[in-house]
């Protein structure tokens, strides 16, 4: 029991609590010392925001900083060894692959969470008429369902960079452990404050929280807004390290353009992260602070506009969706050239292509305003730059199939998932340009049809390849392969439930399904159709259930997989044991001798340990 | 080169049968203005790039799982060592480039196209709320909760909210706009009606509570039938002040919150309201007269009854209604035993 409550999270929680109730308290004093009543809304963001900075004081997460402060000598990170066992994996660590496994739980305890939210609303939608939600219900499930995913997502791209990132790089940690380790753990309470949102009235707003709207109405939005507040942080710092570490980290010999391509996309998704989440961050704050002191910046009877909010809003959430799917691509790009034994064609082009999607996505914001109401002329040209993103993309796709093209391809689950991903993307590319096109627009926006281009966005450009990523990698954190009888079930079930779902979105809403009502019209024939895309979401949701069931079951009962399981030419298969040691590389010293995906080409090598080299000079003399 | 022709023909082919069979299950709703059948057409082409695309990529990676598979007998056979070619890269750069910078330019007349100006076009001025629309024609002086058109004729419609964003979208016209709050931000949209029928103007932008429920019937009609409806509102009405009372809230929305028979809305029932006793969230009981109605409309934070929330009814009704609006409305409420 003791050791129970000195595990850091617990501890976190205690203190997050502990601190939300003395915000709450130093507020509610405060107003009364100034003779005014009782105010629920001030409270709860203070609250709010003390509990967060007493998670993080009861997890350890300022302890060595303090101390640094003090002047006191801390550890480096290279010196300390932390716990060990599962309990590590509960506690203050500053491992990147503890915290890279950290994040991964997090982000499918979010995974079920969102999930489950969306489960919930999609009873009520099967059929018309309202059977077992009201509207306020509704609206709330909406709204987190997309920001809770959100966050999901950006844990789960976190939890990818983290663990494999230094490993692919050579490096023994990530540049800024402490910081690294910060980033995680913010993001837990920032989630607790997200999902409290439901404890205060819920909110009516979508994720996308518009003001007027979201200055009125249930005042959970706030909990809300300061939930994705604080992830915000653990975003851009996590960016920050991640672009430090493969900049300055990188082993010898291993020159920008000899990295492992999945390193290319982490950089340009923390390139975006770290410039872009601040607009988020700030046109929430700004509502914040219309609610809570009455300023005005976005209701236009005093003086606001409401349009300002969108183009602040979107200017980081537009660029967000490349921070979602920009890893994943690289994912694929990573896994495709090992299972088609085939170097991975045009690698500078797939490289540079993701930096280009990068930098054209901060320019393309206004497409999600065609119908708002902004300036007649800003339309145009938004339309061009949005629809210039599909030559980057483009060249992606042309590579990956040129790099199939002739390959001897294998089919072990992760490959399975890199296909899905590929044709799920391909379908969300592709449904895109009708809603970048002004006139078409106009037709789609806020409908259904965009509920399913993005869901085949965000499965394609990051679910499946997450899944393909664990499959994979697996073996590498546990030393066991996940079943592959089990991984071909979830892959089998989840496909076709993915394009029922999807495809149904996608028609309903040309024809003229609203996105985020809690009921339609019978007249419009959509039953039927609501009824299958139900079907296939809890379809979805079984097959990933039987994921969980074989990723913690092969955990002890595995098939064991020390070696190069997948004969990759990537340092951690063909240099480290599985599971990676502590430190991976501590002690070991390789050097790079080839190029990263050179499959096909007799006798070459990516990496080779410098021992190795080592005797052979000297057999050599 | 005998793998690439097979392939070209797989692909036109594949590309034809996705191009028939997208159009043969009927993806958009009717054209029922001039404007849809523009838009139809950049769709067209949509669905005509999205078919190759897809059948293209498909098509590739399909055949060369099947045709290069890999040899039972040699289960460790590497794929050939082909590290890329920079011609073939700057062709599937540039070339999709030109595509892309092609259909941007069509979009672009496609949008002109939608937007054509008639200066004869019908004037509506619209009014979102949570959660109704109300369509004021001002060459007429009618106000009315259902939109009126008279076929092939352009209307200009002038769009404004009374509180949050709204957004006015009819399917079959295809065009939609945002309604925002804010006397700066009257938002305008052109389209003209080429088929009569009913239609249903539906809220596109989410609104908060009953945004579901926003939605309005659009009647396009022949010109006579339209001019029937101007003076049928105009003149035959019933002038007493119970009706004019009905068509006032009928109008002005309030029968998006308030019920005329006994449900429970998003405000209280007006059946049988006259003359019931009720209790304030200040716990006073009180009798509903006159003055009560009066005030619970011009001032509905004065009393709010128990049960419904504060700041939900729009505080400017006074301003809105003259007073003898305002007794037709309470005429019209009393009416309702
Ligand atoms: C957005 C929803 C909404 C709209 C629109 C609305 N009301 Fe209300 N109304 C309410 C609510 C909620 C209450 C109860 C709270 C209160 O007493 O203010 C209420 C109360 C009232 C009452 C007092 C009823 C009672 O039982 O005591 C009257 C009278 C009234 N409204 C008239 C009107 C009129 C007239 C209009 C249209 C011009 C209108 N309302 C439009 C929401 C609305
Ligand atoms: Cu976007
Ligand atoms: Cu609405």
């Amino acid at each position: 029991m003791k050791s129970f409550m000195s595990t850091g999270i617990v501890k976190g929680i205690l203190y997050q609590i502990t601190g939300s109730f003395m915000g709450a308290g130093i507020l509610g004093g405060i107003r009364a010392l100034m003779g005014l009543s009782w105010k629920t809304e001030p409270a709860i963001v203070l609250g709010g925001l003390v509990g967060a900075i007493g998670f993080m004081v009861g997890v350890g997460g300022f302890k060595d900083w303090w101390k640094m402060a003090l002047g006191e000598e801390v550890n480096e990170a290279s010196q300390v060894f932390g716990e060990q066992g599962l309990k590590r994996y509960f506690g203050f660590s500053l491992d990147h692959k503890v915290i890279g496994i950290q994040y991964g739980i997090l982000s499918m305890v979010l995974l079920v969470l969102g999930g489950s939210l969306a489960l919930i609303f999609r009873v009520e939608l099967a059929q018309s008429g309202l059977q077992i939600l009201n509207f306020v219900q509704f609206n709330t499930l909406v709204g987190l369902h997309g920001m809770v995913l959100i966050a999901s997502i950006l844990m789960g791209i976190a939890a990818m960079s983290n663990y494999v990132v230094p490993l692919l790089i050579g490096a023994e940690d990530m540049a800024f452990p402490r910081l690294n380790a910060f980033s995680f753990w913010i993001a837990v309470p920032a989630s607790i404050i997200l999902m409290s949102s439901m404890l205060f009235g819920g909110f009516e707003t979508g994720w996308t929280a518009y003001p007027p709207l979201s200055v009125r109405g249930p005042m959970g939005i706030q909990m809300f807004f300061l939930g994705v507040f604080i992830v915000g942080w653990s975003s851009i710092l996590g960016a920050l390290n991640l672009i430090a570490t493969v900049l300055t980290m990188r082993s010898k010999g291993m020159e920008l353009f000899k990295m492992p391509i999945f390193a290319w996309s982490v950089l340009a998704t923390s390139i975006i992260s770290l410039t872009a989440t601040q607009l988020i961050g700030l046109s929430f704050q700004l509502v914040m602070f219309e609610r809570l002191f009455e300023m005005s910046f976005f209701t236009p009877s005093n003086g606001g506009n409401p349009i300002l909010f969108q183009h602040l809003f979107w200017f980081y959430s537009h660029p967000a969706v490349y921070i979602f799917v920009l890893p994943g691509l690289g994912i694929i790009s990573e896994l495709l050239p090992v299972f088609v034994r085939k170097p991975l064609f045009g690698y500078k082009w797939v490289a540079m292509s993701s930096m280009g999607i990068a930098l054209t996505g901060f320019l393309v914001w206004g497409h999600h305003m065609f119908t708002a109401g902004i300036e007649e002329y800003l339309r145009v040209p938004f339309m061009y730059s949005t629809l210039l993103v599909a030559v980057p993309t483009g060249v992606k796709f042309f590579s990956w199939v040129a790099t199939i093209w002739q390959g001897k391809a294998r089919f072990p689950v992760p490959m399975l998932f890199v296909l899905g991903g590929i044709i799920v993307f391909l379908l969300g590319g592709l449904t895109g340009p009708p809603s970048g096109t002004v006139s078409t627009d106009l037709h789609l926006h806020d409908t259904y049809y965009i509920v399913g281009h993005f869901h085949n966005t965000m499965f394609g450009g990051f679910i499946f390849p997450i899944f393909a990523a664990i499959y994979y990698w697996y073996p590498k954190i546990t030393g066991r392969r996940m079943s592959e009888t089990l991984g071909k079930i979830h892959f089998y079930l989840m496909t076709p439930s993915f394009f029922l779902m999807t495809f149904g979105q996608m028609r309903i809403g040309l024809l003229g399904m609203r996105r985020r009502i809690a009921d339609y019209d019978p007249a419009m024939g959509f039953d039927f159709t609501q009824l299958l895309i139900t079907i296939g979401g809890y379809l979805i949701a079984i097959s990933i259930l039987i994921f969980f069931y074989n990723l913690i079951v092969s955990a002890k009962k595995g098939e064991s997989a020390t070696g190069n399981v997948w004969n990759s030419r990537s340092p951690e298969w063909d240099i480290l044991p599985s599971p990676a040691p502590a430190h991976n590389y501590a002690g070991i010293h390789f050097n790079v001798v080839g190029e990263p995906y050179d499959y096909g080409l007799k006798g070459s090598k990516y990496v080779e340990l410098a021992q190795v080299e080592a005797q052979s000079k000297e057999s050599d003399e | 080169m005998k793998h690439f022709t097979i392939v070209s023909i797989l692909v036109i082919l594949l590309t034809v049968f996705v191009y028939v069979l997208l159009q043969a299950v009927g993806l958009l709703p009717t054209q029922a203005s001039s404007q849809a059948v523009i838009i139809d057409q950049l769709f067209d082409i949509h669905i005509g790039i999205i078919s190759f695309l897809f059948s293209l990529i498909v098509v590739f990676i399909g055949y060369s799982f099947i045709v290069f598979r890999r040899n039972k007998l040699l289960p460790d056979e590497e794929g050939q060592h082909i590290t890329g070619s920079s011609k073939l890269e700057i062709v599937w750069t540039l070339v999709p480039l030109a595509v892309v910078i092609f259909i941007s330019y069509l979009g672009a007349i496609s949008l002109a196209e939608t937007r054509k100006i008639d200066p004869q076009a019908l004037e509506v001025k619209v009014t979102g709320g949570q959660w109704y629309w109300s369509f004021d024609y001002p060459d007429y002086g009618i106000t009315s909760d259902a939109l009126y058109l008279p076929v092939d004729r352009q209307v200009k419609l002038s769009l404004t909210s009374m509180d949050v964003i709204h957004s006015f979208w009819v399917p079959e016209f295809r065009v939609k706009q945002d309604v925002l709050p804010g006397e700066n931000l009257v938002k305008e949209l052109r389209f003209t009606p080429i088929e009569t029928g009913d239609f249903m103007v539906l809220c596109a932008e989410l609104c908060g509570g009953a945004h579901a429920y926003m939605n309005s019937p659009v009647k396009v009609v022949t010109e006579g039938e339209f001019q029937d409806w101007v003076d049928e509102e105009l003149g035959n009405f019933p002038q007493d002040p119970e009706s004019l009372g009905e068509r006032l809230a009928k109008n002005n929305g309030c029968f998006g919150c308030h019920s005329v028979d006994g449900k429970d809305g998003v405000g209280p029932t007006w059946k049988g309201l006259y003359g019931s006793e009720k209790t304030l969230v200040s716990g006073e009981k009180i009798m509903v007269d006159e003055e009560y109605l009066h005030e619970s409309i011009v001032n509905p934070n004065s009393q709010i009854v128990l049960g419904y929330p504060a700041n939900v009814m729009a505080q400017n009704y006074s301003e809105l209604f003259t007073d003898e609006e305002i007794n037709n409305i309470i005429a019209f409420i009393k009416s309702l035993e």
